[in-house]
């Protein structure tokens, strides 16, 4: 492990591949698609290199031009940063294959055909670097392209609603970044560092970093979309392009998410008071609970499903408490990192090939409305399929990766004697099942559907896929299992 | 001592203003003067570069753009019919709330350590003498980069709001000066002078304060002198030379990065080069920060007034 040898080469082709392709596709505007494709199949090939890298001679830290921090940035790829890299990649490739679809421009170039790809690429480039960097400065600059993106791909369809939607959107997601900045302020004020590991030596209770952390877990919490900063989230994510959703629903939040995860447990666990993870999981819960009750409501399938990403968001904060507080060095810390870990793979797999099989059965449809879904299992039987392993996924049930990962949270919450969470996931389950029953029951009814535009097949296997390997998680849980604990932090496995 | 007690005062007054509901167009003109009042205390403080940031982006570019976007809201909805009441109470309560937390950490910080001394000890190496340059384009560029790409992609996020029917027009409202008028004078008479205030900012940037940013905020201000004086047109969206343009920086500044594999890592400059390296990517990226920001400024492409 010398820092900045060749070997970071991988590590960099993952944020630099997308960059360069978004440079090209701003250049090349009729070719954005295959641009596109050619950075999904580079970038896939610079994840399977490094994690091999990582596997075989554990955590990989590069200085970024030999600088070391304090004065430089660095960045690392453990076996968290490449299982999230690796999510990143599966998902954008299924993304990038159903929007050369959609976003054509076989006709000559288009407005949204031109915006499309640029916009994507830079804010995959942007969510790579948010799971690799080690800089508290680089990460707002990683959150900043991160939003931008995401922010132009809800308004890309054009239409007032998004549009709407984009621009309260954007307001939430700039107070959140501002929140953020103010926090990282004080944190080089006081330490003259934003170096996560040197922060780690050198972060104490004192009032500077206690509002740093305040502001920093504020802004990200918005950013997140946490209960009860959520309410931007279900207009953003239902109203962009079902590939724009993909990315924004299964992929967006967890960058914001992996920033937090990082600052608590990396950088400052030893700040870590128990009412300040109660809250944390608190909210989380109560996003459990009001996300799903709300997806009940619902209906049109996108919202649904944007609903129920606030309601899957909410476990992950469950980790705050459970993997720390009271018991400390507790055999069952490590599990429930891990299982929130598994929970957000698992919940990304699952809602990318959701929102692409909505995205199919509003092509075939030209709606979303669930009464206008019913009978398309006969006529879209794949796309269907897709749609109902990825909700055995989000329900958690075996063998998918969403059962492992309840388990692993679940084992953590008994052992720790803290139940309530436990009766978060359970009630949280049967308020899945209940608004994940109503578009099956649409989508398998024994109707026949009216007029369709046909749907290619192949488009049909994304979903598919993609919901696959969210089971595939589950059924093979244990080489994931033993790579995310390459390089895994102390506080996951002694508390915070 | 006395001049910044009455700086720190019309700072907090002019903020004040700006947020105290006396419509939304003060509010836009008490925003740009508390930009410049900024860019004056970071002049006491001996931030030229953050003073000369502030002044041209934090005042002057974004309080143009705040200014056209009045504009357009006065032109769309007439009378301030789309004038909204905020609740004032709850956002009045969250910003004390922070600017308490923030007094309070404020009054627990140590003597600011920073990174002085490092910075000082790796200037040699980093090719240039001013240590805000070697910062941005050296020891941080990595940061640097990013953001050139986050204009671009705020100028992509723009255009991606174009009307259909529009794409590939011109970009912007069509503007029409009065032949023989001011503006037309103007516009003859400073572009020059503006050129090479712009040149001079981002050459001396290596030594001095100034840069990149700084010297390309200025030329963007020239072209934009000129297309509102009506002497060059806009640029067409579809145009390759404009993109090349938009492009040049950040592509230039990720091609550097990337032959710095070659010597040992991402971004690595040689010594021995890097004034050369660090004055290429500068001037790619002041072309690109020159054409994008005054093309964030013209905006989207759309019809003009009268078409």
């Amino acid at each position: 492990m010398i820092p900045g040898d060749g070997a970071g080469g991988a590590l960099m082709a993952t944020v630099a591949l997308p960059l360069a392709g978004s440079l090209l596709a701003v250049v090349l505007g009729r070719h954005g698609a295959q641009v596109a494709g050619g950075v999904a199949l580079g970038v896939g090939a610079a994840v399977a290199v490094l994690a091999a890298q990582v596997a075989g001679g554990g955590v990989l830290r590069v200085d970024l031009g030999g600088w070391a921090p304090p004065l430089g940035i660095a960045l690392m790829a453990d076996g968290l940063a490449v299982a999230f890299l690796g999510l990143g990649a599966v998902v954008m490739a299924a993304v990038v294959a159903q929007a050369a679809a959609l976003f054509s421009t076989r006709g000559g170039e288009s407005r949204a055909g031109y915006g499309f790809w640029p916009l994507v690429m830079v804010l995959w480039a942007a969510l790579n670097l948010t799971f690799l960097s080690r800089d508290l400065f680089n990460l707002y600059v990683a959150l900043e392209l991160l939003t931008l993106g995401a922010v132009a791909l809800v308004a890309i369809g054009g239409q007032a609603g998004p549009l709407a939607a984009a621009l309260r959107y954007m307001v939430f997601a700039l107070m959140g970044s501002l929140l953020y900045l103010l926090g990282a302020v004080l944190l080089y004020a006081a330490h003259g560092t934003l170096d996560i590991d040197l922060l780690a030596i050198r972060a104490q209770p004192a009032p500077p970093d206690l509002v740093a952390a305040g502001l920093i877990t504020a802004g990200l919490a918005v950013k997140t979309a946490l209960f009860p900063f959520h309410a931007w989230l279900p207009p953003a994510h239902a109203g962009a392009p079902a590939p724009a959703s993909a990315v924004l629903s299964a992929l967006v939040p967890k960058g914001s998410f992996f920033i937090l995860w990082r600052l608590w447990f990396e950088a400052m666990p030893d700040l870590a008071a128990p009412p300040v993870l109660t809250l944390l999981a608190g909210l989380g819960g109560a996003a459990v609970i009001y996300g799903s009750a709300l997806a009940l409501m619902q209906g049109r399938l996108k919202m649904i499903v944007a609903y129920s990403t606030v309601a899957q968001l909410g476990y992950l904060f469950l980790v705050f408490p459970l993997a720390g507080g009271a018991g400390a060095a507790q055999p069952w810390e490590a599990s429930a990192w891990t299982g929130t870990a598994f929970q957000a793979l698992s919940h990304g797999l699952a809602k990318a090939a959701m929102f692409l099989a909505a995205g199919l059965f509003v092509m075939a449809v030209g709606h979303d409305r669930l009464e206008g879904l019913r009978g398309l299992a006969r006529t879209m039987p794949m796309a269907v399929f897709g749609f109902g392993l990825a909700a055995v996924a989000l329900l958690g049930l075996p063998p998918s990766g969403g059962f492992t990962a309840k388990y692993l949270v679940m084992t953590a919450a008994f052992a720790s004697g803290q139940v309530v969470w436990a009766g978060v996931l359970v009630v949280g389950g049967l308020l899945a099942a209940g608004y994940l029953y109503r578009p099956m029951a649409a989508l398998f009814a024994d109707a026949a559907p009216g007029p369709l535009t046909p749907v290619p097949r192949r488009l049909q296997a994304l979903p598919l896929l993609l919901a696959g390997l969210a089971i595939g998680l589950g059924v093979a849980s244990d080489a994931p299992i033993t790579f995310l604990a390459i390089g895994r932090p102390d506080a996951a496995a002694e508390g915070l | 001592m006395l001049l910044d007690v009455i700086l720190c005062g019309m700072i907090l007054a002019v903020a004040l203003a700006a947020v105290s509901g006396l419509g939304v167009f003060r509010a836009v003109v008490f925003f740009v003067v508390h930009g410049v009042l900024v860019s004056m205390a970071w002049l006491r403080l001996d931030a030229v570069d953050v003073a000369l940031a502030e002044a041209a982006i934090g005042a002057g570019l974004t309080g143009v753009l705040l200014l056209s976007a009045v504009a357009r809201l006065e032109r769309l909805a007439g009378g301030g019919a789309w004038r909204q009441r905020v609740n004032v109470l709850p956002a009045g309560l969250a910003a004390a709330g922070v600017t308490g937390a923030l007094m309070w950490a404020f009054l627990g910080l140590p003597q600011p350590a920073g990174l002085g001394a490092e910075v000082a000890a790796a200037l040699p190496r980093a090719g240039v003498e001013n240590p805000v340059t070697a910062v941005l384009l050296n020891f941080r560029g990595w940061d640097t980069l990013l953001e050139s790409v986050v204009l671009l992609a705020a100028l992509v996020g723009v255009w991606a709001l174009t009307a259909d029917d529009d794409w590939g027009a011109r970009a912007g409202v069509a503007q029409h000066a009065a032949p023989g008028g001011v503006l037309e004078g103007f516009g003859r008479v400073l572009p020059p002078l503006g050129l090479m205030v712009g040149v001079y900012l981002v050459w001396a940037g290596a030594a001095g304060p100034g840069g990149a940013f700084q010297g390309g905020t200025v030329l963007a201000a020239v072209a934009l002198l000129l297309a509102m004086a009506g002497l060059a047109p806009a640029p067409r969206v579809g145009a390759p030379a404009l993109r090349l343009a938009l492009v040049a920086g950040p592509a230039v500044f990720l091609g550097v990065g990337v032959a710095g594999l070659a010597w040992g890592g991402f971004l690595r400059l040689p010594p021995d080069i890097a004034k050369p390296l660090i004055l290429t990517i500068e001037a790619a990226l002041t072309l690109s920060i020159a054409v994008t920001l005054a093309l964030l400024v013209l905006g989207r492409p759309e019809p003009g007034d009268g078409a």
